[in-house]
């Protein structure tokens, strides 16, 4: 036996899952695809009192089409992103950046709602998710609320759901037509993001209409790039222009110095794989 | 302890467990598959895949309770007997190992990749096994293994 001891429900619905919740207090801990938790619990770097597993709650999978957005459930597999003509059609940046996430292994069994909630700065996933404009659906005791991007992500591993709350899905709204890139910068394939940069463009003609950045590991939670994304707006599609228009992409940043890179490798990295992103998104 | 209900390699087994028991462990200690290794213990090497319903896994990241109800196939469920694999075979063919302790893993992935995409490049092989890591064969071979697998028609391809 690897992890710590702890004992272990999963309940099938959403309801169920919040009265475990409400009665094991801040001593539970959920798992959803287990793919951070699993090696955390293993090093013991966290020994919750209870594990309380979404696996069987079917009402938290899938993608659904709501009009305007995409409601993405927070069970919903990386796997299964990857596949669904939904994501790919009006979510694409997000299924750019899920297709990198780890190994194929790892994207079987690891869920969007779980590495939302799990609030790496290095994981790949909320940089998209903020680009994009994502609203989290978050249920609790005091039933539904909706916490923009700007609010969701706190500080390292925290995000605004409460212990007594869950992360159930995520909207985005389309973004039908918009070219997407998602820039990794790795060692490793498999391994985090040293830097990561979501950009998705509308393009018109031969400019960028709007662009819309998310950066990933450039501090303590993923970041939105308004500015570059302002510079951007009505910049034609080439190199030197698009390069000028991101050249400040990591001001205001505060990433990590780590053994992967110190803190100016990464402000240039964003600002290297931000201009690549934003002309493989724009088409050139 | 928690009692759960899982199938592997095509046999019935109920069996109370701790919740914290890995996958893996309860594959070789209880089930007694020891065919499936515990290789880094960090989920980097990808030694101990196993498919659970139908898609590779990682069994050390995997709790044996979160398998309840589900279906699981280790390297010991894929041969008819005494008649090997095509994956199998490919590799006794192409001698994809040296040493073999990431085989039973490689060949459990191997298989998942040619069912996703019965004819892939040698590009999309090398990525399709990006989660497993052999130290001995540098690969070469390993490649060679998947290609002839899927000539063999594994995952349902006609081969190239």
């Amino acid at each position: 036996m690897i992890p710590a001891s702890f004992d272990y429900v999963a309940p099938a619905t959403l309801d169920e899952a919040l009265a475990a919740l409400q009665r094991h207090g801040d001593g539970a801990k959920i798992i959803a695809g287990g793919q951070s938790l699993l090696p955390i619990l293993r090093m013991r770097l966290n020994a919750p009192e209870i594990l309380v597993d979404l696996g069987k709650v079917s009402e938290l999978r899938g993608v659904f089409d709501d009009g305007p957005g995409l409601v993405i459930g927070a069970m919903t597999r990386y796997d299964e992103l990857l596949s669904d003509p939904l994501a790919g059609a009006h979510a694409k940046l997000l299924v750019d950046a899920v297709a990198t996430v780890a190994d194929p292994q790892i994207r079987h069994r690891g869920t969007v709602g779980g590495a939302l909630a799990h609030a790496d700065p290095a994981g790949d996933v909320g940089a998209p998710a903020l680009a994009l404009d994502a609203q989290f659906v978050v249920v609790g005791p005091r039933g539904q609320r909706v916490v923009d991007g700007a609010d969701f992500f706190v500080d390292h591993f925290t995000t605004a759901v409460g212990d007594d709350e869950i992360l159930a899905a995520i909207r985005i709204p389309k973004h039908t037509g918009w070219g997407t890139r998602y820039e990794k910068f790795v060692r490793v394939v498999h391994q985090w993001s040293i830097v990561g940069v979501a950009a998705a463009v509308r393009v018109e003609g031969d400019t960028i209409a709007e662009a819309k950045i998310g950066l990933t590991n450039m501090g303590s939670t993923p970041v939105r790039a308004r500015s570059a994304e302002q510079a951007l707006a009505g910049v034609p599609i080439e190199e030197g222009a698009v390069a000028a228009a991101v050249a400040s992409v990591a001001e205001g940043t505060n990433p990590p110095s780590d053994l992967q890179g110190d803190a100016d490798y990464r402000r240039h990295l964003a600002q290297v794989l931000t201009r690549r992103a934003v002309l493989a998104a724009a088409g050139a | 302890m928690t009692r759960i209900n899982v199938k592997v390699d095509g046999v019935d087994h109920t069996d109370e467990v701790e919740p914290r028991m890995l996958l893996v462990h309860y594959l070789r200690e209880q089930v007694g598959r020891t065919g499936t290794v515990v290789g880094c213990d960090t989920s980097n090497c990808g030694a101990c895949t196993v498919h659970l319903d139908g898609r590779s896994v990682k069994s050390c990241n995997v709790l044996a309770v979160q398998a309840d109800g589900h279906e699981v196939t280790t390297i010991e469920g894929i041969a008819d007997g005494d008649r090997l694999h095509a994956m199998q075979q490919a590799f006794h063919d192409c001698h994809a190992l040296q040493c073999g302790y990431c085989t039973p893993g490689m060949i459990m992935q191997s298989i998942d990749l040619l069912n996703d995409n019965p004819n892939p490049s040698e590009d999309e092989i090398r990525h399709g096994l990006e989660g497993n890591l052999c130290r001995c064969t540098g690969y070469h071979n390993i490649v060679k293994a998947v290609q002839q697998a899927a000539g063999a028609g594994v995952g349902g391809g006609g081969g190239r």
